[in-house]
């Protein structure tokens, strides 16, 4: 046997495109990112300052009170996805995977399509449609003798952040339902024959056996869903701009840290408070995946067929 | 087996639920276009009326083309798609491969690595991003965005197109490597080709959101030589904020080459999320 098998070089050279681009540009910065953080304005460039930049941001009031409210915001915004885009697309993906239904690749494509859009188009629809002035939500509900509910849902500090949530569930809902529509489509016919032999059909049949058997994909989506909230920026500035308004009662923690890194008509940016609020969001979304990959998904008991 | 629990009523609401969410997702595009094609007067006046011969106009149009940036918006944004999409779908596929196909020390941890990407968003890396590119003078460039957009993708990429290898049969590449073809031969002209519709699959969820960005193009390319479609639809909608019609177009043009990418992978979007990872 020949002592030693020649080094593949073929296996660095399939690698090392991916994983130079991938470190260069998104591991290094992400660590460059958490190591200033640490840093502050000094005298001859940047001190160490330890964590003394987490201080301020979640103990002094001229940062903390931002801070607190962002997140908070953010928190709702998450909720009301869970709430109201999860059980949607879930429903949706069960009615989509009824046997033999006609059209369900229209159906499917059509309610798919919001997903592909752009935040700007998004945003600028949403405010046209809901729009006081010119708008076709007032119209529409004084055709239907309901004018009386009709508010200036953007502007109200009390709504706005919850009317947002849900245009961002109407774009997003495509991505749960096509999951779970491949989750539901991957369920073996002998699992539901044999359902239906026992009597369980409909309904019940959803609930007792299709639903364990998707869990993991929901739980997929919900720790996507969480990732994807905790990083939103997009929508929230195109519809009510970097300031989160009225009164930064939408503001997130994108925006905030928008804001804060670059500064905007009262504040001078700031890259290290930046770095702060980013090694901030880094610590909440590593909270959540953690949470998700030992406490729940380590509990979800997977069916192999 | 179907038949025998499809009761009529139950279609009848499966497809009106349906119906109803279909418009309800489809509403707010149909206003956009069909106002796109009104004089102004017709939109303000009648929102939702179609574009009837009586409103029927083309000032939006013909304003949005006569403004020559748009066209360059758009060419900036088509390469920034095209070549990041290239990148990762080659990039992503060759480290999936290596991955997949052969079993050295350090796989897994390799393979954990690249996923790292999936859960932790690269934006909250934008501050040293920033810096790194201001140092290599790569602000307002589209290698900048380029760059950034094939990181992006590659975690994705890797972890959907290594499962997909995974199921690629072994005899075939076994065969292969006997009739002497060298791994870089087994892997683009055999592997490569069986794997389209995972391809397809990794291309539709990379380049939405890469056609779409705000975030980048924003902060690293705002210049007028580099804005994408997206950026310059932003700024359009600052700039003509009373020029309906004009704003209108835009966005409407800017629908059109996600939408058309989007129909011809979707039927292939399906069959590569069933038997990716994801299920």
């Amino acid at each position: 046997m020949a002592a030693r098998k020649p080094f593949r070089w073929h296996i660095p050279v399939f690698l090392a495109p991916a994983v130079l681009v991938y470190t260069a540009i998104m591991i290094i910065p992400l660590f460059g990112t958490l190591g200033q953080s640490l840093f502050n304005k000094g005298e001859t460039g940047a001190d160490f300052v330890g964590l003394a930049n987490f201080a301020t941001l979640f103990g002094d009031p001229r940062w903390s009170d931002a801070f607190w409210n962002a997140l908070g915001n953010n928190l709702w915004f998450f909720v009301v996805h869970m709430l109201v885009q999860n059980p949607i697309g879930i429903a949706l993906a069960a009615i989509l995977s009824t046997p033999r239904l006609r059209m369900a690749a229209f159906y499917r494509t059509a309610i798919f399509i919001p997903t592909i859009l752009s935040f700007v188009i998004v945003g600028f629809v949403w405010k046209l449609i809901l729009s006081p002035i010119w708008g076709i939500a007032p119209g529409m509900l004084d055709a239907v003798g309901l004018k009386f509910l009709f508010a200036p849902w953007l502007g109200k500090e009390e709504y706005a952040l919850t009317t947002l949530a849900l245009i961002s569930v109407w774009q997003f809902v495509g991505i749960p339902m096509m999951l779970i529509y491949a989750a539901l489509l991957s369920i073996p016919d002998e699992v539901l024959e044999a359902a239906e032999m026992d009597g369980i059909t409909g309904a019940s049949q959803f609930w007792k056996i299709k639903l364990p058997l998707i869990l993991p994909s929901i739980g997929i989506i919900s720790i996507l869903t969480f990732v994807g909230n905790f990083n939103a920026f997009d929508l929230i500035y195109v519809a009510q701009g970097a300031l989160a308004g009225p009164d930064f009662s939408t503001d997130i923690l994108g925006t905030f840290l928008y804001r804060t890194f670059f500064g905007f008509q009262l504040q001078l940016g700031d890259p290290y408070m930046g770095s702060a609020i980013a090694g901030a969001m880094f610590g909440i979304i590593l909270i959540g995946v953690c949470i998700y990959l030992f406490g729940i998904q380590t509990r979800l008991r997977r069916y192999q067929f | 087996m179907a038949s025998a629990r499809l009761s009529p009523t139950r279609t009848l609401a499966a497809h009106a639920v349906l119906i109803l969410y279909t418009v309800i997702a489809l509403f707010p595009v149909f206003v956009i276009v069909v106002n796109s094609f009104k004089s102004r007067r017709a939109i303000f006046a009648d929102p939702l009326a179609l574009p009837w011969p009586e409103h029927f106009d083309l000032i939006g149009y013909t304003t949005v083309l006569n403004q020559g940036d748009f066209f360059a918006y758009f060419q900036n944004s088509l390469i920034v798609t095209t070549a990041s999409l290239f990148f990762v779908l080659l990039f992503g596929a060759m480290a999936a491969f290596a991955l997949s196909e052969y079993r050295f020390r350090g796989n897994t941890l390799m393979g954990l690595y690249l996923a790292l990407g999936i859960m932790i968003p690269i934006r909250l890396g934008t501050v040293a991003i920033l810096q790194m590119m201001v140092a290599g003078g790569l602000v307002n460039t589209l290698t900048a965005l380029i760059l950034v957009y094939t990181a992006q993708g590659l975690p994705l990429a890797v972890f959907i197109l290594s499962e997909f290898m995974r199921t690629v049969s072994d005899d075939l590449k076994n065969a292969g490597r006997i009739d002497g073809l060298s791994e870089y031969a087994i892997f683009f002209t055999l592997v490569l080709p069986l794997v389209r519709p995972a391809m397809a699959t990794v291309a539709v969820f990379t380049m939405i959101p890469i056609w779409n960005d705000l975030w980048f193009p924003l902060i690293l390319a705002p210049s007028e030589a580099t804005k994408t479609i997206t950026l310059g639809s932003q700024v359009f909608i600052g700039q003509f904020v009373t020029n309906w019609n004009a704003v209108l177009a835009a966005l409407s043009l800017a629908i059109v080459p996600v939408l058309i990418l989007y129909l011809i992978f979707s039927r292939q979007l399906i069959r590569g999320i069933t038997a990716g990872a994801v299920k």
